[in-house]
Order: C-alpha cells, then sequence, then structure tokens
C-alpha cells in the first residue's frame, strides 16, 4: 500500500463537517465533538493504509468518533457493545456495513446545516459566527481563518475561544433552528460559505490541490441552502457567484503555477456548465427585484462570463454594477474593483482619481499597490509606478503573486 | 412506439460528484448511448440543471403564479415536455404562460434549464 496520505487528508477534509456535524448532535459540546473528530482522524491514518477507504468515510468517522469521545467522558451506552481499546482496528473496518446501515446519510447530511446554524447563533457576534464555522464546520487553522480576516493569530484564537465558551453556556445552542429563526440567520449563514469559498478561491497554484475542495465543499453548502430557501434570491446570487467564479479554475494559472490575470485568460478553458448554472440562477433571482450584494457580485461576474473576449467586456455596465454595491455596503476594497472597472470605461486618469484617496486605509494592502502601480504605469509616471509596484511585492502573499508584480516592474522602461 | 426515459436520482448524491467523477459517469453514459445511435435507435438526450436552478408557473384564478422552485403537487402526473430556445427566464415563463392558457384546467408547468442537450439522430420505425 502506497505511503502517501495525500489520499487520506482529502477524504478527512470532505468528510469532516457531516463528521463534527453528527458528533456535535450526539455530544452537544463542541470541544468534545472536535476532540472526538480528530481522534477519528488519528485513528484513520493509522487504519486505512493498511485496509483501504472504507466506504463511507463520513460513517466510519462519526462511529469511531463517536467511541472515542464516549470512552473519554466515560459514559457507556447501555446499548452499543463498545471496542475494547486493545482491540485491532480492522475489526471496526470490518463492521462498517453495519455502522452504515445505522446512519442515515441524508440525516447526516442535514447536519451540516445544523452545525452551520449553531455556529452562526445570534449571541455572537457576526465576526465570532463566521470564524467560528471555519474553524469547526471547515476545518480550517486558526493561521488560515486569521488571513481570511486580515487578522493576527492570537486574536483569532481568542476570538474562536470566546464564541466557543458564549455557545457552551447557551442550552438552547445546540437545538436546530425552527424555521422562523432560521431567515434571521441566513446572512451570516451565507456569509460564512462565501468565506469558505474564497479560502479555497484565493489559494496559489501550489496550494490548489489541497484548497480547491473547499470551493466544492462551499458550492455544495450553497445549493443546501438554496434547498432550505428556495425563494431567497441572496441565495441564489451567492451560489451564481460561486459557480460562475469557480467555472474560471481551469484558466486560472500558468503550467508554472503563475497566474493568469482574467483578461489574458483562455476562456475557451471556462467550464462552461458551471457558468450556465449561474446564468440561469441570476436570473431567477433578479425576478424577485430584491437586489443584494451576492446578486450584484454575481451580475458582475456574469458579465465577464458572457464577454466571449476581454475586449468585449461590457465595462460600463461593471462600473455601474460596482457603484450599486458601494451604496449597500461602502468598502475600499469594493471602491479599488470599482476603479479596474473605470479605468476600462474611462481611462486611468479617472481611476487613479478614486484609488489615491484609500491610500490610508489600504496601504497594507498588496492589490492597492498593484493597481496603483498599473495605472501609474500607464499614464507614463514611470518612477511612482516602480515605487508602487515595490511595495505591492513586499506585501505579496505568495511567490507566484511576487512573481507576477515582479515581470511588470521588469518590463518598466523609462525615467 | 416511442419511449420517453426519464432519469431519477437524488441530487445530494449526484451534486457530491466531482467534476472528474461526474465526467466518467458521462463517459459511460455516452458509451451506452453510442450504442443505441448506431442502431438507429437514440432521439434527443437532456440532462436538466438542478432543481435549485427550476421555477414553476401554476395557473392560478386570474394570472398564473409564479414560484421558486419544482413545486408540482404529488397527485400532478408528467405528462410531457417541451425542449424551448429561450433568452432567459422570462421568456421561457413567456412560453409557458402560452401553454398555460391553451391548455383546459389546473396544472402546472415547471421550467428548468437544461445543462446538456444532444439532438440525436432519425429514429428507424
Amino acid at each position: 500500500m502506497s505511503t502517501d496520505i495525500g489520499w487520506i487528508n482529502a477524504a478527512l477534509a470532505a468528510a469532516r463537517p457531516q463528521a463534527v456535524g453528527a458528533l456535535l448532535r450526539y455530544f452537544r459540546d463542541l470541544d468534545l465533538a472536535e476532540e472526538a473528530f480528530q481522534e477519528a482522524a488519528l485513528r484513520a491514518l493509522s487504519s486505512w493504509p493498511k485496509n483501504g477507504p472504507p466506504r463511507d468515510s463520513a460513517a466510519w468517522l462519526i462511529m469511531v468518533g463517536r467511541n472515542a469521545g464516549i470512552d473519554q467522558t466515560r459514559v457507556r451506552s447501555r446499548h452499543v457493545a463498545l471496542p475494547d481499546d486493545d482491540a485491532p482496528l480492522s475489526d471496526l473496518s470490518d463492521r462498517e456495513a453495519e455502522m452504515v446501515g445505522r446512519l442515515d446519510e441524508a440525516d447526516y447530511r442535514d447536519d451540516v446545516l445544523r452545525l452551520l446554524f449553531i455556529c452562526c447563533h445570534p449571541d455572537l457576534p457576526a465576526t465570532q459566527q463566521i470564524a467560528l464555522a471555519l474553524r469547526i464546520v471547515s476545518g480550517l487553522s486558526v493561521k488560515q481563518i486569521a488571513r481570511a480576516f486580515l487578522v493576527g493569530d492570537s486574536a483569532m484564537e481568542q476570538r474562536i475561544t470566546r464564541a466557543k465558551a458564549r455557545i457552551a453556556t447557551n442550552p438552547v445552542a445546540f437545538e436546530a433552528p425552527g424555521a422562523a429563526d432560521r431567515p434571521e440567520r441566513l446572512g451570516p449563514v451565507a456569509a460564512m460559505v462565501y468565506l469558505v469559498f474564497n479560502e479555497g478561491y484565493s489559494a496559489s497554484a501550489d496550494e490548489q490541490p489541497a484548497r480547491a475542495p473547499l470551493c466544492e465543499e462551499a458550492i455544495r453548502l450553497g445549493r443546501l441552502l438554496l434547498r432550505l430557501f428556495p425563494a431567497e434570491p441572496e441565495v441564489m446570487g451567492l451560489l451564481a457567484l460561486m459557480l460562475l467564479q469557480h467555472a474560471r479554475r481551469p484558466a486560472r494559472f500558468a503550467p508554472d503555477g503563475s497566474v493568469i490575470l482574467l483578461e489574458d485568460q483562455d476562456r475557451t478553458l471556462w467550464h462552461r456548465a458551471a457558468i450556465n448554472e449561474g446564468l440561469a440562477l441570476l436570473d431567477k433571482a433578479v425576478r424577485h427585484r430584491r437586489s443584494g450584494p451576492y446578486q450584484i457580485q454575481a451580475a458582475i461576474a456574469a458579465l465577464h462570463a458572457r464577454a466571449a473576449t476581454a475586449a468585449e467586456t461590457d465595462w460600463a455596465q461593471i462600473d455601474l454594477l460596482y457603484g450599486g454595491l458601494e451604496n449597500l455596503s461602502p468598502s475600499p476594497v469594493i471602491t479599488l474593483n470599482r476603479a479596474v472597472a473605470v479605468s476600462k470605461a474611462r481611462g486611468p486618469e479617472a481611476a487613479l482619481a478614486m484609488v489615491e484617496p484609500l491610500g490610508d486605509r489600504l496601504s497594507g494592502y498588496f492589490h492597492f499597490h498593484g493597481l496603483r502601480g498599473g495605472l501609474l504605469k500607464q499614464l507614463g509616471r514611470m518612477a511612482e509606478a516602480r515605487d508602487a509596484f515595490g511595495r505591492a511585492i513586499a506585501l505579496a502573499h505568495s511567490p507566484a503573486e511576487a512573481a507576477h508584480i515582479r515581470q511588470i516592474l521588469d518590463g518598466l522602461q523609462g525615467p | 412506439m416511442l419511449y420517453a426515459i426519464l432519469c431519477y436520482n437524488e441530487e445530494d448524491y449526484v451534486g457530491a460528484w466531482t467534476p472528474e467523477e461526474d465526467a466518467i459517469v458521462m463517459d459511460r453514459l455516452g458509451k451506452v448511448q453510442q450504442g443505441w445511435a448506431e442502431k438507429g435507435k437514440l432521439g434527443p438526450v437532456a440532462r436538466l440543471m438542478p432543481t435549485t436552478a427550476a421555477a414553476t408557473l401554476r395557473k392560478g384564478k386570474e394570472e398564473p403564479l409564479i414560484l421558486d422552485g419544482p413545486f408540482a403537487e404529488t397527485k400532478e402526473q408528467l405528462l410531457g415536455f417541451y425542449i424551448v430556445d429561450c433568452e432567459g427566464l422570462e421568456e421561457a415563463l413567456d412560453k409557458a404562460r402560452e401553454l398555460a392558457a391553451a391548455n383546459p384546467g389546473k396544472g402546472c408547468y415547471e421550467i428548468r434549464p437544461v445543462a446538456l442537450f444532444m439532438p440525436g439522430g432519425p429514429l428507424s420505425p
């Protein structure tokens, strides 16, 4: 049997939301559920290479985790005989069919949503809800989550600990929310799903194999969410947005791992079926005439998807849509994105005028300096452009990002 | 006699396939279809998008009611289907309205975007 454990890690990550969700339903304690999952994952690492993957990884992890958790709390079930600590692990695999029989698949798929809604409990501030959900549901490391939120590791650790403590003291937190409570928690849940998506989408080329599944997981959760709220246009918009962005995946990186910008991508590589589904969902959402940030972002992605070549992109329309987004949820990053559209529709001067005032708030942001450098370059202000690109390189998150800017910098001529 | 074969499965299950797994299934189905096509037994084939992309036009007292999702009642049975070429959902809904107006009684029309369409060849008698 191969010593490569990559496939095990992938299987563990995929099964995690279901397994932790089911364990939480059983133990009603976030820490215990997480520990039980960790224990089950450890046992999988020693058992699966010998015995091969179980037919249903999630069911295997739930059963093993449940037994480990019970063992830990010294609570003995009266109905299920537990294996001895010394029992060979292969025995567990032999009973796999029986376990699967007891764990209805539909049941633990619902557990994922229960888990999402618990993490998004209204007693918690939104940032804590989302951080907790990323930690518990998706199993992201504190470091990854801290990066997604642009805060330090220790601050994020604290935030998550606090959120867990708060939920632990609330006896009703573990009840699945009733129909009336669900809409109230929908916003944070949707935000969380999109952050999971972004965690996968923003990964660099060498991280892609490990993190692209996060995008698929987010899309799966988005579908699940839309089936719970079939008439909610923002959920349609969210799913559309994720599908439209994910559709570009095959064209986003060169074989050497460098980033290929949207305008340089080979559009024939885009995933047509995902684009069409995204467009259909957006079409459906628009009929509700209740616009929202996800729908607008999906509409922007749709304009890119509809353009057969980069030159045919309707930048004026994208500029308008970003304007709408700025009104709904003002943010310097949105203004920065709008400036890209403005530079295409109205030229670099107008765009630079828009970008300059953002310097105070975005001075630590890679894309701010990258875009500013690009605009200065177009205006022939080479020395300033060089300076801006230099700052961008210093702030790059990955070697690929830095290499991309360095390439532009090398191409700069003149004083 | 021509027969329609309607495919049912759980969306959760099908939706959890990775693009690679999906491609393998489509490839296997393609081989089955190819055998039928060579004998002149294969007409049009369509794969529908998930039900989350569906809308339903239900005949009301005056104006038809448009709902999100597939909401046929269980006592309603699938009677037939159309494949129409539309610019978007609005046009598809208009077409469904025309059908609703031409048809007596109750009933509803589910509008499901088609993900894949293969016209097939002429069927042998």
